[in-house]
């Protein structure tokens, strides 16, 4: 009985041959992330920007034009339109009024009138959201501190399961995908909100997932095969645990891509932030967790300690 | 497989059990369950509002202008104590956040803090705590400048009260409304959270809500003229207020004196007079009797009803009305009577509340994001369950199944813990899906390993599933480092994304790891294979 084998039993791909390729192209991924994101910039949502939020759904198809010129003129500045999920469904963005917090709720009622003046009662009123400027600085602030925490204790996570070496390479590696992962959002002009921060701690937890198994492995190996050179010891290791690293990837990946085709358009960007962290949280820990413990020169540090303690 | 003894199995299926037990009650709806014995679990799952549909209203105290109110009445008490004891000042007022005055004769110093003591007597706080303290800091320099500020204890004392009142407020006027299960809750130091699901007219709550409500009736300033206040000549005792009557006159000139107030109000109901909406209102006996008075000495003069800073009406007074009960017109809808009618008997809130947060969502928004979170689970089980099965066979059919529990568990322990479902929360179970699996693939990887490596089928079995262990929980351990970060700082919808996934990492860790072991136990002892189909 033949088995369908997505990878074979045992490869040997040699990983670490291009690892100067791979550590370089990441660097300058990280690089490019933080130049778009100071150049084009985030496109903050409500959330973080502070301003209101309307989802309609028109009757029939909307006319984005003819609403854009019916809401434009209402003396409330730019208000923005976009559609969203299907052709009925339109996002409207309102700035932040000039004023207290009574004059954003009353760009609210005055949109909402004006619509049902212009195009008829059967509008559908979805969603509203205001979010003040006061609160939307908090919650970037928060979602700034939330970030950082997470890593922070995944860190002292590693440091307390392995030698600080992998700790070192493991938060490399999810620096990349937290950059890549925003500078993506800045390239793409997709909206970057409260759900965005939920996807990169999402990421962080994936991503340090994959890396820890590698990781595991790499020591388990270490300490069997002594004699073999460092590079060998993580190819052999990669190549190991290849097929549970893609296996995980796809079925999370055959989830995500259910979620996002199916799972309706307001959770759209959180999906697709994800599926993008999978992709290079996966990416990650071959690529750079793994090829960064050779220059730690891990395998003399793990002598010496062996050494001694045998020693001792 | 020796250590697995038949009571570690039976825990492991009990575990299963109770998850099934309380994930039943969301099959059946509200009528079904309240038939059943009482001994059977009945909560279901509590959808947030992103998907029942809602309002979400985060409030915030104005304790500004509350305190700026304080020190302005501080202001009159001050002038009437240094009167009365017959002590000279100049340039009385309030700065910033300080009452500010200073002595004609610095040498009456001492005399004046004495006398304004008085109105800084010790205060008992709110709460348990057995400190005692003064609302104001009383400072006076040698020249005879004297300062009057809050002390920390009458700043915190002030807000405390502030928003507790408010809180009570609030919840009259929402339970007002008569919505089910609507939730009040204080956040942080001077913030309501307001959440009210079901709604589908967030305006009628932000009307509610937006408003003081401080009612008081003052007596129509005759003898002087509106064109001359307006031009800025306001006799001492007067205060020019606007008109909320779309016609009539644009402004009053009232008394300043407030004759009578809502907190004298018992009740307050809309109604009818002359087929013309009206809100009638009945006072206490203090008010009453006050009120009969008012009407008695002043016959043929008007009477203004003044709400929040606007003359809703200012009708003549006719006859004396000595029965406590009186009626106030106004341009009103039947709506804006009944709003009236409720924000009276709510009564007034301490200080304005200001939206600073709201997120409302119609009810048909989350009936679509329920059904599209329902196909996306589906489909997500529905490939990953292929795929496993395609790629393991057998085994793969064995993480099928744990993944099929751990679904039934993660349902359970929602509704046995009544965690909120949000979207975002759904989000995390279709996740779940995903990742599940991976301690599944971990161990059989594993297995299949020790098996190249030579193992019989028994040892391999074995080694695998220990010596996949660590990998399994480290794997699962950073995901929930990360969820519960994610609660801790999360709002709303995004915490129930944290909620589900954390529930989702433990319950997989009992299924991939427990469950599973006990379903290959089960079948090796059946079947003792001399190979294994991995």
């Amino acid at each position: 009985m033949r088995r369908f084998r997505l990878i074979p039993d045992s490869t040997s791909i040699a990983f670490m041959r291009h690892r100067l390729l791979f550590l370089g192209g990441s660097i300058l991924a990280i690089l490019l992330s933080v130049i778009a994101v100071l150049t084009v910039g985030l496109n903050f949502g409500i959330d973080f920007r502070g301003g209101t939020l309307l989802e309609v759904r028109m009757p029939g198809p909307a006319d984005l034009a003819t609403m854009r010129r019916s809401l434009n003129d209402l003396g409330l500045g730019q208000v923005q339109l976009q559609n969203f999920g299907d052709e009925r469904e339109v996002l409207i963005r309102i700035e932040r009024q000039e004023g207290e917090a009574e004059q954003q709720q009353k760009a609210i009622e005055i949109v909402k009138q004006r619509l049902v003046e212009d195009f008829g009662d059967r509008i559908e009123f979805r969603r509203a959201e205001f979010v003040g400027p006061k609160v939307s600085e908090e919650l970037l602030r928060n979602g700034i501190m939330a970030v950082l925490l997470a890593v922070a204790l995944v860190l002292v996570y590693i440091w307390f399961r392995f030698e600080w070496q992998f700790g070192a390479g493991a938060v490399f590696a999810l620096v990349h995908d937290v950059a890549t992962t925003i500078g993506v959002f800045a390239v793409v002009g997709l909206e970057f909100n409260l759900s965005t921060v939920a996807a990169i701690l999402t990421i962080v937890g994936y991503s340090l997932n994959d890396t820890v198994v590698v990781y595991d492995r790499i020591r388990e190996n270490l300490r069997r095969f002594k004699t073999l050179k460092l590079e060998e010891v993580i190819d052999r290791s990669i190549n190991e645990t290849l097929s549970r690293t893609l296996m995980t990837s796809l079925t999370t990946l055959l989830a995500l891509f259910a979620l996002f085709f199916f799972g309706g358009a307001v959770i759209r960007d959180f999906t697709f932030a994800m599926i993008w962290g999978v992709v290079v949280g996966t990416y990650s820990s071959i690529y750079i967790a793994a090829p960064v413990l050779i220059y730690f020169n891990l395998r003399a540090v793990l002598a010496k300690e062996g050494s001694a303690s045998a020693a001792g | 497989m020796s250590y697995l003894t038949p009571w570690r199995v039976g825990l492991v299926l009990g575990v299963v059990l109770l998850g099934l037990v309380f994930s039943l009650p969301n099959l059946f709806d509200q009528k079904t369950l309240e038939g059943l014995p009482d001994w059977l679990p009945k909560r279901q799952i509590t959808l947030g509002l992103d998907l029942q549909g809602g309002s979400h209203l985060l409030l915030e105290v104005e304790v500004e202008a509350l305190m700026k109110e304080r020190l302005e009445n501080l202001v009159s008490d001050v002038r009437r104590t240094l009167r009365r004891a017959r002590i000279g000042y100049r340039g009385l007022g309030v700065q910033g956040d300080a009452v500010h005055l200073t002595l004609t004769d610095p040498a009456q110093r001492e005399e004046a803090l004495a006398r304004l003591a008085e109105l800084n007597p010790l205060m008992q706080p709110l709460g348990f705590t057995a400190t005692v303290d003064r609302q104001y800091e009383i400072d006076a320099d040698e020249r005879g400048r004297i300062t009057i500020t809050f002390s920390e204890f009458g700043r915190n004392q002030l807000v405390d009260s502030a928003v507790q009142q408010s809180l009570e407020v609030v919840r009259r006027r929402i339970d007002a409304l008569g919505t089910r299960e609507p939730t009040i809750q204080r956040q942080g130091r001077t913030r309501i959270l307001v959440q009210v699901p079901g709604e589908r007219d967030p305006e009628r709550i932000k009307r509610l809500l937006g408003k003081t409500a401080r009612l008081t009736f003052h007596l129509v300033d005759m003898e002087n003229s509106v064109q001359d206040a307006l031009q800025g000549r306001i006799p001492p005792d007067d205060i020019l207020v606007p008109s909320a009557e779309p016609d009539g006159p644009r402004y009053y000139l009232l008394k300043r004196k407030v004759m009578l107030s809502g907190e004298n109000l018992v009740d307050a109901q809309p109604s009818f007079q002359n087929n013309e909406p009206v809100v009638s209102f009945r006072l206490d006996s203090v008010g009453a009797r006050k009120f009969g008075r008012i009407t008695q000495e002043n016959v043929g003069r008007l009477f203004a009803i003044v709400l929040d800073g606007k003359v809703i009406s200012a009708p003549r007074i006719r006859e004396p009305i000595l029965g406590g009960s009186g009626i106030i017109q106004g341009s009103f809808t039947v709506e804006t009577a009944n709003e009236l009618a409720v924000l009276l008997r709510a009564g007034a809130l301490p200080a304005p509340l200001k939206i600073v947060e709201e997120r409302s969502v119609g009810p048909e928004l989350g009936a679509d994001s329920i059904r599209a979170g329902k196909i996306a689970s589906v489909l997500a089980l529905v490939l990953v369950a292929v795929f496993m099965v395609v790629y393991y066979r057998l085994f793969g059919l064995f993480s099928d199944l744990a993944l099929l529990a751990n679904m039934v568990m993660i349902v359970g322990a929602l509704s046995a813990l009544g965690a909120t479902l949000t979207l975002p929360g759904i989000a995390g179970i279709v996740l779940t899906i995903g990742m599940a699996v991976d301690s599944n693939v971990l161990i059989f990887e594993r297995i299949r390993e020790e098996l190249r490596g030579g193992k019989s089928p028994i040892a391999a079995i074995d080694s695998g599933f220990k010596q996949a262990l660590r990998a399994v929980v480290d794997a699962n351990l950073t995901t929930l480092i990360a969820a519960l970060v994610l609660f801790q700082f999360g709002t709303g919808p995004v915490k129930g994304f944290a909620v589900t996934l954390s529930i989702g990492v433990l319950t997989t860790l009992f299924t991939a790891v427990m469950l599973t072991r006990v379903v290959v136990w089960f079948w090796y002892s059946r079947t003792r294979p001399k190979t294994i189909p991995l």
